[in-house]
């Protein structure tokens, strides 16, 4: 439509010629701090319970896997597919769908599932945010459609903040369609700024930290 | 000043519930913004800004290259790139893909950009449902009003506001605890987006070197909107470039502060193209419609096209003294508050409104708190001249340029200076409660009733400073 007509009205606008290189752009402006791992994990934990949400170390695989037992105690879980979550022994706990590759069998049972559960490719200490890559591993709508989501995340997968994300991922869309970061539950105060969790997306928020 | 401009200033300032709505809500956003960039938590906040504004004017220097280089990644990926050079190019390219599709129901989240080409109405007109999902633009658009903030389009309606609405359009009983009302929302979209057939989103960021959309959010309706549906269309304007997704760091960490205090909002997306090979899910087609919409008509203005860097984050509606008593709806058009009365004019024309720009006791506070250091004081002065040239162009206020001339004239020999002020000075009404709020008749009439209706003057002194300069032997 009028793609050669808005083009030559900016150009002609900034005094530019058709394929005229730019100057060069401001340098990029990453800082990653040197943060103790002990920190990041701790700050992590601090920021996301801030927010409502809650984050816990544990020891171990197996110690994820039956606080996540423990916490959908008798409730429906859809899982990612996630091979972290298969090795914690969380895809075989009772109550758990996981597997699911069709789109539209995953929808349904994210529509109906009370929990969700996934692991995280990142998460970023400085801000309790986990950063959810799209993949065959893991879907979108598992940390979006159910009322709770559950991630189980590494300890060594916590980078400081978003300068490290994006030191580590200079470009996310060379990998995956979908980069969401999401930082604590989902929220509103369009209504007289009074706060209020699980609009759209899950007001309930845990993430496991597995050393 | 229009005379709608006038009355609607009048009538908000008129009522006391809206007055206290609108303080209080922008005072809440500002105090929290505040927090947000304390030195203490964000040490590097000025060398952000700073960062951020130059970013913005190098990509603004250099749109097209831009503009092109974001066209093939986005393709590269998969996606289509359509160019729109107004409102109803957006309307057709979406009213023609939605027949193409026999798509019916359309799921939106919030969108500045399609509130400007007023796309619901132009989609509803030809029979399709538009619905917006935000937890405010939707209250809104049950109400069949305009955002009244940026950020907040429901500022201005009470939880009681909005009880009547639901009841009256939802056909639900009168519910007036919040987080009922915010389930009620949640049950009937979330059936929405389970059957949309097509997701229309804004973007806070479109990225050169990747292709990609950035979304900004809080309340998930976003990422439904772009992952349920099999269609994502994004509508964005075209000064939405930066160049790389590295500096999306130096932005996400400003606007989410600058606009709600978070240090980052709940979801921030980073969308390109479709679902790929492998992905379980997310849309099977994926547009960018870039939306020229009167923006080129700001690039060739070295001083003025610093508008085009507005990130859209609401700090300087909070915290200006004129947005914060006349509030978002006397304005104009659908970007209200300092950066609107900067945008509107040059988006509209100066004509359009001409008391827009002028609608400012130029204090500064917009710049200060601009996390990409837009002099909007100084684009306001540009303005302002722009709307006399223009009025002076159709022969307009031939009293107001004859009186300046006579002011200039008194203004610049001392002798008439001082007995035009010994003058007035002998004229001046009698103050009342310590101010002069209104002259007495027949004077007050035409401008110098309209001028003091918004000002009052201190009473004149006994003595002029000459007098007294003199009295004391002129040293």
């Amino acid at each position: 439509m009028s793609r050669d007509h808005i083009l030559h009205r900016v150009r002609t606008a900034l005094g530019r010629s058709a394929g005229q290189e730019p100057a060069p752009p401001p340098p990029v402006r990453l800082r990653v701090p040197e943060v103790p791992r002990d920190l990041r994990v701790s700050s992590f934990i601090a920021r996301l319970e801030a927010l409502a949400g809650h984050a816990q170390r544990v020891p171990s695989q197996s110690a994820a896997r039956d606080l996540v037992a423990a916490a959908i105690a008798g409730r429906t879980a859809v899982a990612s597919n996630s091979p972290y979550l298969a090795e914690c022994g969380i895809t075989s706990l009772p109550g758990v769908r996981s597997g699911i590759r069709d789109v539209n069998e995953l929808r349904d049972a994210c529509e109906k599932a009370d929990v969700g559960i996934t692991s995280a490719d990142y998460a970023l200490g400085d801000t309790g945010t986990l950063v959810m890559i799209a993949s065959p591993a893991e879907a979108r709508l598992v940390s979006l459609l159910p009322p709770a989501h559950i991630a189980v995340v590494p300890c060594d997968r916590i980078l400081t903040g978003l300068d490290e994300l994006f030191t580590v991922l200079p470009r996310p869309a060379d990998q995956t369609s979908s980069m969401v970061l999401i930082t604590g539950p989902s929220r509103t105060a369009d209504i007289e700024q009074i706060l209020v969790r699980g609009v759209h997306g899950p007001g309930q928020i845990s993430v496991f930290l597995v050393e | 000043m229009s005379v709608e401009f006038h009355h609607k200033i009048h009538d908000t300032l008129a009522d006391a519930n809206l007055q206290l709505a609108i303080y209080t809500a922008t005072g809440r956003l500002k105090e929290k913004r505040i927090e947000a960039v304390a030195s203490d938590i964000l040490p590097d906040y000025q060398e952000l800004r700073s960062h951020a504004n130059a970013i913005k004017k190098h990509t603004i220097e250099n749109l097209d290259h831009y503009l092109e280089e974001f066209e093939r990644n986005v393709t590269a990926h998969g996606s289509k790139v359509v160019y729109c050079k107004d409102a109803t190019e957006v309307a057709d390219f979406v009213l023609g893909l939605a027949k193409q599709r026999g798509a019916r129901l359309i799921v939106k989240s919030k969108s500045m950009t399609t509130e400007e080409v007023d796309l619901n109405e132009r989609l509803e007109h030809h029979g399709l449902e538009s619905v917006e999902t935000d937890l405010g633009e939707y209250i809104l658009q049950l109400a069949h009003e305009k955002p009244y903030h940026i950020v907040a389009p429901a500022l201005h309606k009470t939880r009681y506001d909005v009880a009547e609405i639901f009841t009256k359009r939802l056909n639900v009983p009168n519910e007036v605890v919040i987080e009922k009302q915010t389930a009620i929302a949640r049950a009937v979209l979330r059936q929405k987006f389970l059957a949309a057939d097509m997701g229309i989103s804004g973007a806070n960021f479109l990225v050169a070197d990747s292709g990609a959309v950035v979304i900004i959010e809080n309340e998930g309706n976003a990422r439904l909107t772009t992952s349920a549906p099999k269609v994502h269309i994004a509508v964005a304007g075209i000064e939405k470039l930066i160049p790389r997704a590295q500096d999306v760091a130096t932005f996400l960490k400003l606007l989410a502060r600058s606009a709600t205090g978070q240090l980052l909002s709940v979801y921030s997306s980073f969308l390109s193209g479709p679902r790929r090979p492998g992905e379980v899910d997310g849309p099977e087609e994926f547009y960018v419609v870039l939306v020229d919409n009167g923006r080129s008509r700001l690039l060739p203005d070295r001083a003025k096209r610093q508008s085009l860097y507005c990130i859209r984050c609401g700090a300087c509606l909070n915290t200006c003294p004129v947005y914060r008593k006349i509030g978002g709806h006397s304005f104009p058009w659908v970007y209200s508050g300092p950066i609107g009365a900067i945008i509107t004019p040059q988006f509209m024309g100066v004509t359009h409104e001409p008391g827009l720009p002028f609608a400012s006791s130029l204090c500064g506070a917009c710049a200060e708190v601009c996390p990409v250091k837009i002099d909007i004081p100084r684009v306001l002065l540009e303005l302002r001249s722009d709307v006399k040239k223009a009025e002076a162009r159709e022969g307009q206020n031939r009293i107001e340029k004859v009186a300046f001339r006579v002011f200039a004239w008194v203004m610049s020999h001392p002798r008439v200076y001082e007995m035009a002020g010994r003058m007035a000075a002998s004229m001046a009404p009698s103050p009342d409660g310590g101010w002069i709020r209104n002259v007495p008749p027949p004077m007050n009439i035409g401008p110098a009733q309209a001028w003091l209706s918004q000002r009052d003057l201190p009473p004149s002194p006994s003595m002029s400073f000459r007098e007294m300069w003199r009295k004391r032997g002129g040293r």
